[in-house]
């Protein structure tokens, strides 16, 4: 068999087909890899959302869910202001150059209204959710701790804009994802303000 | 009637590859070394486990229901209403983390004898995979009963590829179905888990053992048995693995069977090791437990993830660093250069870069499963880092020292000389 001269055109035919039979096989794949993408039905859940803020007390901390995921909004005091300027030589973006919030919200206190804050409250390192840890949490997060967010899952620490702390193993602050106001007491979340 | 047997036999001999062939190939004719010891029991064992956990998971899809409103519900009744459910289910969960116990040491052998090296390369890639291949099959599992634990797992786990540069989100999308963990994930993790996975395992495990069956088993000397011949043309120094081995393997079966029972019946839960606590509590997508870690046999990579810092805003280089940490595993055979493969003939810098690796192994593993804080934190000399985060930088870094300074260290060490023939 191995002495036979092998008829080079019909090995070459062999070849070229069934290359071009794998290449449809291949073709194949793409139906099922394609069924892998989030569903109509997933992407109408995606929407945007409605908050009412109207009752928030100063201080505190609403959740709403907005594609599964929790979104704080955060009324904070005066003090609580202040301590976001304090912290700004702790954090490492202290400016928010890192593109994760919309223009409107890229200044000093990360929100429209300096009072609101709205965060996607993911931690941008894997996707835990961090707990809020007030000033009063002094005892567990070191005696200089002026308020803000600790994600227990590997330890990231942000500050009450929520900006990342120098050394965590999360690499940007946190998101503040795209929101506009109603009305005074009520944020659409998801959608920027029309026109904008 | 024993005639009638035989023609039967026969029958289908005549119509089928031949079975007894086949059994005299692999099993009556296949010469294994004589001196096998403790350590080879480990390859059986997980494929005993590897029965157990296809029939025990066989046996949890007829009551288990893959969808996020039921699946926890349908977690507990298996637990609570179904006949035996309980024990199928704890079959299933302490079967895993045995399966990855046995799978380690079956590793470890592997280093210790040098059962990598050359002619054997291809038996270690073909294991290599079936290790990663067992992780992706448990990563799915765990996501099924769809407690605190499954879901803040898989969102970790899953995140890890949202930060490979360009395509991550989208390919964290596409993993998901979703724009978070949801029904989608689990629906398709269900069916990862219960048929494409095995499925991959099965014929891994074909080629594990047909590549070994075409090499030969290496043994605790590391020499080829195959070099010295007697007159009937088997190695002087092997004998048929049955009945020999498959009498000692399923001696050993036993007293392993007796083992896991006293796990499966007295601490299947393991005190938080095998079913973590958190998972006895629904899924909340809003909330994450105050300390996630994974199952213990991946927390050694965990704590390699988590000691690396962020580089240039992303933490890609922790993830990479993650995947190198299993990947290098493959290079294992072109990484040494030494002329011996057992440790017994190896020389003090070997088997001091072994002993240093176990350790490394074991308190990576051991951090994995704690908090960043479990020990406290340094004084403002060293900006009150974590000295967790701290210990587990300098041992991932002894970690790949291990791998990546292999081919120095097994070239200058001092071995001793091979023996001719085996030794008992």
């Amino acid at each position: 068999m191995s002495k036979k001269k092998i008829d080079n055109t019909r090995r070459n035919l062999i070849v070229a087909t069934t290359a071009v039979a794998g290449a449809a096989g291949a073709g194949v794949a793409i139906p099922f890899a394609w069924s892998w993408w989030p569903s109509e039905r997933a992407k109408a859940a995606g929407g945007p959302v409605e908050a009412d803020i109207s009752n928030l007390a100063p201080g505190e901390l609403a959740v709403v869910e907005w594609r599964g995921k929790p979104v704080w909004i955060m009324r904070r005091t005066k003090e609580m202001l202040e301590a976001v300027r304090k912290a700004d030589d702790k954090v490492t973006d202290p400016k928010s150059d890192v593109p994760l919030q919309p223009e409107y919200a890229k200044n000093e206190n990360r929100s429209i209204k300096p009072e609101f804050l709205v965060l996607v409250g993911i931690c941008t390192h894997l996707g835990c959710s961090p707990q809020s840890k007030p000033a009063e949490a002094k005892g567990e997060m070191g005696s200089d701790w002026a308020g803000g967010f600790l994600c227990a899952c590997h330890g990231s620490k942000f500050d009450l804009a929520g900006r990342v702390y120098k050394g965590a193993p999360a690499p940007v602050n946190l998101e503040v994802p795209p929101h506009t106001y109603l009305s005074d007491g009520t944020i659409l979340i998801g959608e920027d303000k029309k026109g904008a | 009637m024993a005639s009638r047997l035989m023609a039967l036999w026969d029958w289908f001999d005549s119509r089928m590859p031949s079975v007894a062939e086949e059994f005299r190939k692999h099993m009556a004719e296949y010469y294994a070394p004589k001196n096998f010891n403790f350590w080879y029991f480990f390859g059986a064992f997980s494929i005993l486990l590897l029965g157990i956990q296809i029939v025990s998971g066989i046996f949890l899809t007829m009551h288990y229901k893959p969808d996020a409103n039921l699946a926890f519900g349908s977690v507990e009744y298996i637990m609570r209403d179904v006949p035996g459910g309980w024990l199928i289910r704890y079959i299933h969960s302490t079967g895993a983390s045995a399966f990855f116990a046995v799978v380690y040491l079956h590793m470890f052998r592997g280093l210790l004898y040098g059962s990598y090296k050359q002619p054997r390369e291809l038996v270690w890639i073909f294991g290599v995979l079936l290790y990663l291949t067992l992780m992706a099959e448990a990563f799915l599992g765990y996501l099924l009963p769809w407690g605190q634990m499954s879901y803040w797992g898989a969102q970790v786990i899953v995140n890890l590829f949202a930060v490979i540069p360009f395509i991550g989100p989208d390919l964290a999308l596409w993993i998901r179905g979703d724009y978070v963990v949801g029904d989608a994930t689990l629906n398709r993790f269900f069916a990862l888990h219960v048929i494409a996975v095995p499925l991959v395992l099965l014929g891994l495990v074909a080629a594990h053992i047909l590549a070994l069956h075409d090499v030969g088993s290496n043994n605790p000397d590391g020499i080829e048995i195959k070099k010295k011949k007697g007159p009937d043309g088997h190695p002087l120094d092997g004998i048929p693995f049955h009945p020999y081995y498959t009498v000692k393997d399923i001696a050993g079966a036993v007293l392993f069977m007796m083992v896991l029972c006293a796990v499966l019946f007295f601490v299947p839960e393991m005190g938080g090791y095998f079913l973590e606590y958190n998972n006895f509590v629904p899924a909340d997508p809003l909330k994450t437990p105050a300390h996630i870690a994974p199952l213990w046999y991946f927390t050694p990579f965990y704590s390699i993830l988590r000691a690396v810092p962020p580089l240039f805003n992303s933490q890609f280089p922790g993830v990479a660093l993650f995947g190198l940490s299993t990947m290098i595993l493959f290079l294992l055979p072109w990484l040494d250069r030494s002329p011996v493969k057992s440790i017994r003939y190896r020389g003090v810098l070997f088997k001091s870069a072994v002993a240093i690796f176990v350790i490394t192994f074991l308190v990576l593993g051991y951090l994995g499963t704690e908090p960043v804080t479990v020990w406290g934190q340094f004084g403002s000399w060293l900006g009150y880092a974590d000295v967790a985060t701290v210990v587990a930088r300098i041992f991932t870094l002894l970690y790949f020292a291990f791998f990546f300074l292999m081919p120095w260290y097994t070239a200058i060490d001092k071995c001793k000389p091979e023996p001719d023939r085996v030794t008992m």
